[in-house]
């Protein structure tokens, strides 16, 4: 399947954009629920093209700004921009992959069908991209008893078939196993290779490494640390985040 | 009459069949557009909307048939139909009986299918049109079971169809009307077997429902 | 969209049972006590044979039966209540109000015979003793012809039973029917119109008890129901059917209908 990436190119392009909705700047973002405060102003500037690896411990808000910047959840105050757009506008022009896949009561091939459909997309797409997350045997099977690995990536392969610019992708292979996850790292790195921007959470360390051009670090409700991953790994620049990678638990 | 299959029994189950499944088929029509709506929407006084949908699910059927006979009545506003001992006015009585109960369970169901794909729905930027249609497509095996529901209560009840249809035979009669008629003459042992012969009915959609359903349920569909 | 075939068809249908409601078609607000007799089973094909009219007859108690008629749910009434027939004809409800025929009220009981009334051809002597024996005895209490019946031979008796209500004398607010039910069940004193009971099919150890007393007779009135009143009436087929129950021909099937060789209605209408 190595050779797939080319033949993918011919039918998902990058999308024609008038304006892009790159780069991405956030400024003093907060995100209260009722009396508690759980973003506490973030800063953020992403250039067009990379992998960014949001890593940090559970609870430090990882997912909720993963939200906020796909334009699912209103911030309490701060600002989010995606090129000159907020980030309620361009939802339609990204996709998201939780981690764990929320796929409909239906077929392989209806789940993706489905996604085309609401993106006013070309069914013809369907197999090829079946065909590139290694799924097109699958087609008329019942998604719902897919393995682990298979249903994320028909998660995948839904969102990519919607021609995304941006990808967001939440602990996408915190559950599944290391064949399993080396196939979603091999299509995720595939996407990126074709532009698209990839905003990826993840615990795993090694999965860091292997795929982050730069990683953003979050501790209780803060970026504690945006570093290109050439510094990050070898000598992060907060405490936490080198307790962090060795594996310490901060309180 | 129940054993020798006569034309007239024939005619009194078609009859009951074609009035309940046709009163079912109306109040799933408006009762899940109902139940999807309120499923996906938050507004104020929704609460109150349930417990009013909830108390509805109870609406004794001869109050229904009162109030569908006082306004299909000549003297009524809606006399001038001629609907009045009429297989529609039956219908009529039944999809009101029934609709609250499609729309309240079928509004549970679709709200906890909801909030498991809320999000993703939400990342594909559906809209609200979409949603009810991915929604109902999605549960349609649950919501067979309210079908099921609605219908067993609509093809059930004796106190709605025989205030506005009148149990006119060849005409208005249906199984439960002629059952309450069987006992009336004392013929406890037809308006048994006309009982019977209900159940057996009602046993039969059951069962061809639940076979769909176990199908559906080893795809994971359900 | 899932629902709209449906729909779609569930239109269909609903129109096509409109279209049911045939223009030579007539609604007869009737008794139970005529319809449950198996009168109009035998008198109606005859009727639709010679004139094409086909008639459907909606069977409740007689006062709801005239209670539809004064709401226009009806073409002809036809019950046995005189005086409220007469009322409703005075009220402008219905045209003319002409005697058709009649049977007779009986009262029916256990074997046991508690009460001891069996063989007495006297109802007010039969329901003194009964009332005095504290003998169980079932009404009807819905306002029907048969109940308005009983309350005024009750009234003859001087009793007032409805100050034993709950205790002997119980009301069962039903058809006659239901009410012979219940009394079977209970083993009270029932009173019925002698159609019924002889085409009543759960009569365990029941036998008639009292019969023969002329208070007893039970007289069927026809009134067509006035279209000044209710336009949306079918007058002439009202009248045509009223005009043939009151004619020879109808008198006469009238008479032929019997059970078991026992005659259930005596045709008495004026000669035309």
């Amino acid at each position: 399947m190595s050779d797939t990436a080319l033949t993918l190119s011919a039918f998902l392009s990058r999308p024609a954009k008038t304006t892009s909705i790159l780069p991405l700047s956030v400024r003093d973002l907060v995100l209260n629920f009722g009396e508690t405060t759980v973003l506490r102003g973030l800063d953020l500037d992403l250039g067009p093209t990379g992998c960014t690896m949001v890593m940090g411990q559970n609870g430090s808000g990882k997912s909720l700004f993963l939200k906020l910047l796909h334009g699912l959840m209103q911030p309490t105050s701060g600002q989010i921009r995606w090129g000159e757009n907020p980030a309620e506008k361009v939802t339609a022009r990204q996709a998201l992959v939780f981690q764990k896949p929320v796929l409909l009561r239906r077929s392989v091939a209806a789940n993706i069908d489905f996604a085309l459909k609401a993106r006013g997309k070309e069914r013809t797409r369907r197999d090829g991209i079946l065909d590139h997350v290694g799924l097109l045997d699958k087609a008329g099977q019942p998604a719902r008893l897919l393995s682990g690995g298979e249903a994320q990536r028909l998660a995948l392969a839904r969102a990519l078939a919607t021609d995304p610019e941006v990808l967001f992708l939440d602990e996408p292979t915190a559950s599944l196993d290391p064949a399993s996850v080396l196939m979603i790292e091999r299509i995720v790195g595939d996407a990126r290779a074709r532009g698209v921007r990839i905003i990826f959470i993840t615990h795993d360390i090694g999965q860091a490494r292997r795929m982050a051009d730069d990683v953003v670090f979050m501790h209780g409700g803060r970026i504690i640390e945006h570093s290109p991953a050439s510094e990050f790994f070898p000598d992060p620049k907060s405490d936490v985040a080198r307790d962090y990678l060795n594996g310490k638990l901060v309180v | 009459m129940v054993l020798s299959g006569d034309s007239d029994l024939l005619e009194i189950v078609v009859l009951s069949l074609r009035v309940s499944l046709t009163a079912t088929a109306i109040a799933c029509f408006i009762g899940l557009i109902v139940g999807a709506l309120v499923a996906i929407s938050r507004f104020r006084g929704r609460n109150a909307l349930l417990i009013l949908m909830n108390a509805l699910m109870g609406l004794p059927p001869v109050v229904v048939g009162l109030l569908v006979y006082l306004h299909l009545s000549r003297s009524g506003p809606l006399g001038f139909l001629g609907l009045l001992y009429t297989p529609t006015a039956m219908i009529l009585a039944q999809t009101i009986l029934i609709t609250p109960i499609i729309a309240a369970l079928s509004r549970q169901i679709l709200e906890d299918l909801h909030a498991e794909y809320a999000e993703q729905f939400r990342s594909l930027c559906l809209t609200r049109m979409q949603t009810i249609e991915a929604l109902l497509w999605d549960a349609r095996y649950s919501l067979l079971t309210v079908g099921l529901a609605g219908f067993g209560r609509a093809v059930a009840e004796v106190g709605a169809v025989i205030i506005v249809g009148g149990n006119i035979d060849h005409l208005t009669r249906v199984m439960t009307t002629a059952i309450a008629l069987e006992t009336s003459k004392g013929d406890l042992a037809l308006a048994l077997a006309l009982g019977i012969i209900l159940l057996v009915i009602a046993l039969g959609v059951n069962a061809a429902v639940q076979s769909v359903r176990m199908t559906a349920a080893r795809q994971a569909y359900v | 969209m899932l629902g709209t075939t449906i729909g779609a068809s569930a239109l269909a249908i609903i129109l096509a049972g409109g279209a049911l409601a045939q223009d030579q078609s007539i609604i007869v607000q009737s008794t139970t006590s005529t319809a449950n007799s198996g009168l109009y089973d035998y008198l109606l094909p005859i009727f639709q044979d010679e004139t094409g009219i086909q008639v459907n007859v909606v069977a409740v108690g007689t006062g709801q039966a005239i209670k539809n008629a004064e709401n226009c749910d009806g073409d002809v009434l036809l019950v046995h209540a005189k005086a409220a027939e007469e009322k409703f004809v005075a009220a402008g409800f219905g045209t003319t109000r002409t005697d058709l025929m009649y049977n007779d009220f009986v009262i029916v009981g256990p074997a046991a015979d508690p009460a001891a009334v069996s063989g007495m051809t006297d109802v007010q002597g039969a329901l003194t003793k009964i009332a005095e024996a504290g003998a169980l005895f079932a009404s009807r209490g819905d306002d029907s012809g048969t109940h308005k019946k009983e309350v005024s031979l009750w009234a003859d008796t001087s009793i007032d039973p409805t100050a034993s209500s709950g205790d002997w004398y119980r009301e069962t607010g039903s058809g006659m029917g239901a009410t012979l039910n219940a009394g079977i069940g209970m083993g009270a004193y029932v009173m019925t119109d002698r159609a019924t009971w002889i085409n009543f099919g759960n009569r365990q150890d029941y036998v008639i008890e009292v019969q023969g007393d002329e208070d007893m007779f039970n007289q069927y009135g026809v009134i067509p129901i006035n279209p000044a009143k209710c336009p949306a009436v079918n007058v002439d087929a009202a009248q045509t059917f009223a005009d043939w129950l009151v004619s020879a021909k109808g008198q006469e099937v009238i008479a032929a209908y019997k059970i078991d060789d026992q005659q259930l209605f005596f045709p008495n209408a004026p000669d035309q």
